[in-house]
């Protein structure tokens, strides 16, 4: 048991920092890699949790592909940074209300929390040890949530089309293979045997 | 004192002990699998291969491994040194931590996890990360190409290889690798699902940049690709992490389609201690079949050009594995095949 | 859940040895052998001239679109997992739920494929 408090305050206090430096390092690379370390932390709490699925799938989604594309912005489009922070003082204000806002919602929010009766029986209710929550996940998220699951779906084909439409140019002067132009060129097409006797050739 | 030791020291140190049972082994796996692959280039191309360094050549790895250490780590002056020495750190950790979950028989195994493939699998998709760091710390244009093109290819097969996982999970309806190693009790899932395999092999071939996919590192014109930079101990990090890997492949492979430990026809001649060796020794026979396939695949098959590797990638292999992981699934429902 | 952790502790003790290991091995040879760099030595790797720019261009934006589609594939993977495992038991429900959504990437797949957004040259 002491193990797991310990392993949790690992955790916390690693995913804390590191969200901390991911604001605060001056290379935006080094924020990029806070962040992966922050998804780390959060993954090991999640397996703390016994929500070892979800774990898994953090690692893989967020970790796996959004960071490496993250990492590919920051890495590759070589902003200048110090440039973009002149203007910092300047938008001080601006950026100091909306957080302000935000901040209020946020109390509001939690300020109408409410907990449904019942909810922290279940929460203390052990797993059942026959089901794994990959399992259980499964049962529930096609059936029953089938709505949420579809939404999620046709979210994904929106981005799809719209990262297609955004990011994709066709270049006219792009000479590209064709295989199929190329399995019907024919000998005849291309190949003309002449015979030319010695002497007669022009 | 005595309570402390018996409650976290003794599991701790029976637990290390496991781990470096596991590396060593590994290790040497890993510096004779270079041999290997010379020994079978060169038996392709009708040569000797190494010959001299003790009896058959066979001290020629750890030879390498001295004269590597022996040599100088530069770090270039444009580099950001922390991101270039973290990145060949990265890729060995990554190739040694996946390990802790690969089962060598019923049972053997260091942490048997309820999500392991799910482990494997995030697992291999963090190995985009040595790359991208490589080549983008070194500051030199080949490094950086090879990076970005290695990031890319291995992104680009990574979405088949989970297509088909999900496939064989289809039928063992469990994410425990032990569990889809007995699932196979009755036919190996190459079998049933032979195109699938075919695929897996394929992504994996480029997935560990390997020949025919091994542009990311093509000599004849990004010299090295995303390790040009590299010299000495953080060099020998990066090709112990990619052999490394190709011997995780071929674990993955055996495990999702060869049966794992299982022996053909169930033949157990053995018990006690004996069967463990002999369960594991089938393990490690189909792991060698196919690493060999791997360095066959490097002597035969030319280097593919990139744009035929996306192709192959996003059009071939990704609606592929698709169609078949759906025609399976309405295979299982529609016959009520289905063991859960 | 305990018996669930205990399976984890091996993994955190493993990354530990890994990451001990590989720091090991990359120090060893800083130690074991003298460093005596130069400035020819640490020029990044050209043709016999030093690079003209930083070596961090600019690229194809096509980069950044495989990027972007791999993290789609990669969540539509991610859906499939629990799936997979519980088809059991949803039957053939589930089934067909997943096969709508299956489709509906399938049409932004092949809208992919029309526009040329897959092609390299």
């Amino acid at each position: 048991m002491i193990v797991q408090a310990l392993a949790f305050y690992a955790f916390a206090a690693v995913a804390i920092a590191s969200g901390v430096m991911v604001i605060s390092a001056r290379n935006p690379v080094h924020s990029v890699l806070f962040l992966i370390l922050a998804f780390f932390s959060a993954a090991g709490l999640f397996v703390l949790l016994g929500a070892e699925f979800l774990a898994m799938i953090l690692v893989i989604v967020y970790v796996g592909a959004v960071a490496v594309l993250f990492l590919f912005v920051v890495m590759m489009l070589d902003i200048n940074f110090v440039e973009l922070r002149q203007g910092f003082l300047q938008y001080l204000p601006v950026g100091a209300l909306v957080g302000l806002i935000l901040l209020a919602e946020l109390i509001l929010m939690f300020g109408a929390w409410v907990v449904a009766p019942g909810a922290p029986q279940a929460a203390v209710a052990p797993t059942p040890s026959t089901l794994s929550n990959t399992a259980a996940l499964g049962t529930l998220l096609y059936t029953h949530y089938v709505y949420a699951f579809q939404t999620a779906g046709a979210v994904l084909l929106v981005a799809m089309i719209g990262a297609i439409v955004l990011t994709h140019r066709t270049r006219p002067d792009s000479r590209r293979q064709r295989i199929a132009r190329q399995v019907a060129r024919r000998r005849e097409d291309t190949l003309e045997i002449v015979k030319v006797r010695p002497g007669e050739g022009a | 004192m005595a309570e402390l030791w018996r409650s976290y020291g003794l599991p701790t140190t029976i637990t290390v002990a496991e781990i470096v049972a596991i590396i060593v082994p590994l290790l040497l796996a890993v510096a004779y699998l270079t041999y290997a692959e010379r020994k079978v280039l060169a038996a392709a191309q009708l040569r000797k291969g190494p010959n001299v360094v003790g009896p058959f050549g066979l001290f020629q790895p750890l030879a390498d491994g001295l004269k590597l250490l022996m040599k100088e780590t530069v770090i270039p002056s444009g580099a950001n040194r922390v991101v270039f020495i973290a990145a060949p750190i990265i890729t060995f950790m990554l190739s040694l931590v996946a390990w802790a979950v690969i089962p060598f028989d019923a049972g053997v195994v260091l942490a048997n996890i309820n999500v392991g493939i799910l482990y494997l699998f995030a697992i291999s998709s963090l190995g985009v990360y040595g790359i991208i760091m490589a080549g983008w710390s070194s500051n030199s244009r080949y490094a950086f190409l090879g990076g970005l093109r290695s990031a890319a290819q291995m992104v680009s097969y990574e979405v088949s290889i989970g297509f088909v996982i999900v496939s064989v999970l289809l039928i063992v309806g469990s994410l425990n690798l032990s569990d889809i190693v007995e699932a196979q009790k009755t036919v190996w899932f190459a079998l049933p699902l032979f195109p699938m395999f075919i695929v897996f092999f394929i992504s994996g071939l480029a997935e560990t940049n390997r020949s025919p996919f091994d542009l990311p590192e093509g000599e004849s014109e990004l010299v090295a690709g995303f390790f040009v930079e590299y010299s000495s101990m953080t060099f020998a990090l990066f090709y112990l992490g990619e052999y490394a890997n190709m011997i995780l492949m071929s674990a993955m492979t055996s495990i999702l389609f060869l049966g794992g430990w299982l022996a053909p026809f169930n033949i157990q001649p053995f018990t006690g201690v004996l069967a463990h060796l002999w369960a594991a020794a089938w393990f490690f026979a189909k792991m060698a079949f196919v690493l060999f396939c791997f360095l066959w695949m490097r002597a035969t098959m030319p280097r593919f050009r990139y744009d035929q590797l996306m192709r192959l990638g996003w059009k071939v292999f990704l609606p592929l594995s698709l169609f078949w992981l759906a025609a399976t699934a309405a295979f299982l429902v529609f016959t009520g095949k289905l063991g859960a | 859940m305990d018996s669930l952790l205990r399976e984890y502790l091996p993994i955190l003790i493993f990354i530990g040895v890994a990451f001990g290991l590989s720091v090991v091995i990359v120090l060893a040879s800083f130690i074991l052998v003298r460093q005596r760099p130069d400035s020819e030595k640490l020029s990044p790797y050209e043709c016999g001239f030093p690079p003209f720019s930083d070596a961090r261009a600019k690229f194809d934006v096509r980069f950044y679109l495989v990027s972007l589609l791999f993290i789609i594939f990669d969540l539509e993977v991610a859906f499939l997992f629990p799936w997979a495992v519980a088809l059991g038991k949803i039957g053939v429900f589930g089934f067909w739920s997943m096969m709508v959504f299956l489709g509906v990437l399938t049409v932004g797949f092949i809208y992919e494929w029309k526009t040329g957004a897959l092609e390299w040259e």
